[in-house]
């Protein structure tokens, strides 16, 4: 954490969602990924995270969720330290934290409607995922969900007949089926064509104010960041060096993160 | 560079790169392998001792089976036969589906990106190594020693010798499953067991059912000689009939054998068209 630019700190007062300390991440020892990580992730609204490829952008979101164990430093969800649980502890923990995938993540073989409410299967006991017993208000909100995503006559259809764009809209139905708090997107439109993106971004974006459920985003596109997102932070080499709204990011922050001007 | 010689050579020649597909080495080494391959061929007819008279009058031997065999003796197809071979068809399924009870285990501990304890994926494979190393007739005669001669010894040796070949083709359709919808499954909360039902199963499906069809298949054949050494089913009449030089008798099991052989192959053709 040598020189962050943070132009404002984030809003005091207004509780965070999601608060991480000196996160700190080495795949081989002595080589950390992440180099002391601080972020307080509002309550509401997108955050997203920009920069580099391999800057750590996607093992930070992978930290939270402990998807990628983190080395050293803390997470808190709504108070909660997330950094050292295991087990049954960790999978309740998983249930509040909906993920979008760049690749979707979609089980290829089994139908929209199944794909949407395996979204449930932390709440679920297993022989009812097994049965296809889903509850019933568990089926009415995933309708409910593919109606949001625009997605309705769909349901019965297997995932993989469906476009990129939409599935995708099924990955988000499925993040948004836990009813989570907080939703992590990991390039969510970096395999979609420049229109499906932003219909993608469009979508996240209405659901996750509706729901009430902040977003932290890894994404490519600054413009798209800028379009969207209420915060924007940006990474490189393993630290935050820049933190804050969307309007601040200048030239000279993004010369920064990525490095050479030729680019832009 | 100022001159050229007066014997024209080609000025691009420094800058033409060669390309050859095999370094020197690699060339080598391959001609060594085939001459390895010649050496143990020419090993191989050097030392089974075949007898010249025996190769001779072999063509006149064969003839002399088949016009014993001429007319099958259809007749004592029932009940002797039809009843046998319905035997030899329940130990290739009951072996089938007993297999599997062994093999999934074994494949799941096996499987590297399932079970990511090292020593119980080398222990699992050391497992399907051993039961595939045994040919299930010598399964076949370990469990008639232990049950007595019958079906049920064939079931025995039948499961046994099926779980090697069966776990292993499902550890291996395991680990080419994709990551990301088990990883995708696991962030959400799900329990190992619902990632495993939701995010595995699906990907393996079309596998598993290629594979128990299959080997229920290789099991027909397999069980159809288990008999020769007591294990129950058809192999057991023509022992018999071979015993007893009753050639139309055993022309009469052959044909049975081939036809259901067929049968179970066409069947089964069908149905992997269908899962696939």
């Amino acid at each position: 954490m040598s020189a962050t630019m943070t132009a404002t700190a984030p809003a005091a007062g207004l509780a965070s969602a999601l608060e991480i300390r000196g996160l700190v991440k080495e795949y081989v020892a002595g080589k950390p990924v992440l180099r002391g990580v601080d972020l307080a992730v509002p309550a509401e609204g997108i955050t997203a995270i920009i920069g580099p490829s391999g800057t750590g952008k996607s093992t930070l979101i992978r930290c939270i969720n402990r998807l990628v164990e983190p080395t050293r430093g803390s997470i808190k969800l709504h108070g909660e330290e997330l950094t050292g649980l295991s087990g049954r502890g960790l999978r309740l923990a998983r249930r509040r934290i909906g993920m979008v995938f760049q690749e979707y993540n979609l089980v290829e073989r089994l139908s929209v409607m199944e794909n949407v409410l395996s979204g449930r299967l932390g709440y679920v006991p297993l022989w009812r995922a097994w049965l296809r017993k889903y509850p019933q208000a568990d089926i009415d909100r995933a309708f409910m969900l593919l109606d949001a995503v625009g997605l309705p006559e769909h349901a019965t259809r297997r995932a993989d007949a469906l476009s990129g764009g939409q599935r995708q809209r099924v990955g988000i139905a499925r993040a948004l089926m836990q009813r989570p708090d907080i939703l992590l997107a990991d390039e969510p439109t970096s395999s979609l064509d420049p229109r499906t993106a932003v219909e993608v971004l469009e979508l996240l974006t209405r659901l996750t104010a509706a729901e009430g459920v902040p977003v932290i985003i890894n994404i490519h596109n600054v413009d798209l960041a800028k379009r969207y997102a209420r915060r924007i932070v940006g990474m490189s080499g393993g630290s935050v060096i820049f933190d804050g709204p969307p309007e601040e990011l200048e030239t000279h922050h993004l010369r920064a993160i990525y490095g050479g001007e030729d680019w832009m | 560079m100022n001159a050229m010689p007066a014997a024209q050579p080609d000025p691009m020649a420094p800058l033409r790169r060669e390309w050859t597909r095999l370094t020197p080495a690699q060339r080598i080494s391959r001609w060594l392998v085939w001459l390895v391959c010649a050496a143990a061929v020419l090993w191989a007819v050097r030392s089974i001792d075949i007898i010249p008279e025996f190769l001779e009058d072999a063509p006149e031997q064969m003839a002399d089976l088949l016009v014993r065999m001429w007319p099958p003796d259809i007749a004592h197809y029932y009940p002797a036969v039809h009843e046998a071979l319905i035997e030899t068809l329940h130990i290739a399924t009951l072996g089938t589906v007993f297999c599997f009870t062994l093999a999934v285990p074994l494949a799941l501990l096996a499987a590297r990106n399932i079970c990511t304890i090292r020593p119980l994926n080398t222990l699992a494979q050391l497992g399907l190594v051993a039961s595939r190393s045994v040919n299930s007739l010598v399964w076949a005669l370990l469990f008639v020693a232990i049950f007595g001669p019958g079906a049920a010894a064939g079931v025995f040796a039948i499961a046994f010798r099926s779980v090697g070949f069966v776990g292993k083709l499902l550890s291996e359709a395991l680990e080419e499953t994709s990551h990301g919808p088990r990883e995708a499954l696991r962030a959400s909360g799900a329990s190992w067991g619902a990632e495993m039902l939701k995010g595995v199963w699906p990907q393996v499906q079309p596998a598993f059912w290629g594979i128990a069809l299959f080997r229920w298949d290789i099991n027909v054949r397999e069980s159809a000689v288990l008999g020769l050494v007591g294990a129950g089913g058809i192999g057991l009449v023509l022992d018999d009939a071979i015993n007893f030089f009753q050639w139309e008798r055993v022309a009469t099991v052959l044909l049975a054998i081939l036809a259901v052989v067929l049968l179970a192959e066409l069947v089964v053709t069908r149905i992997r068209a269908r899962l696939i």
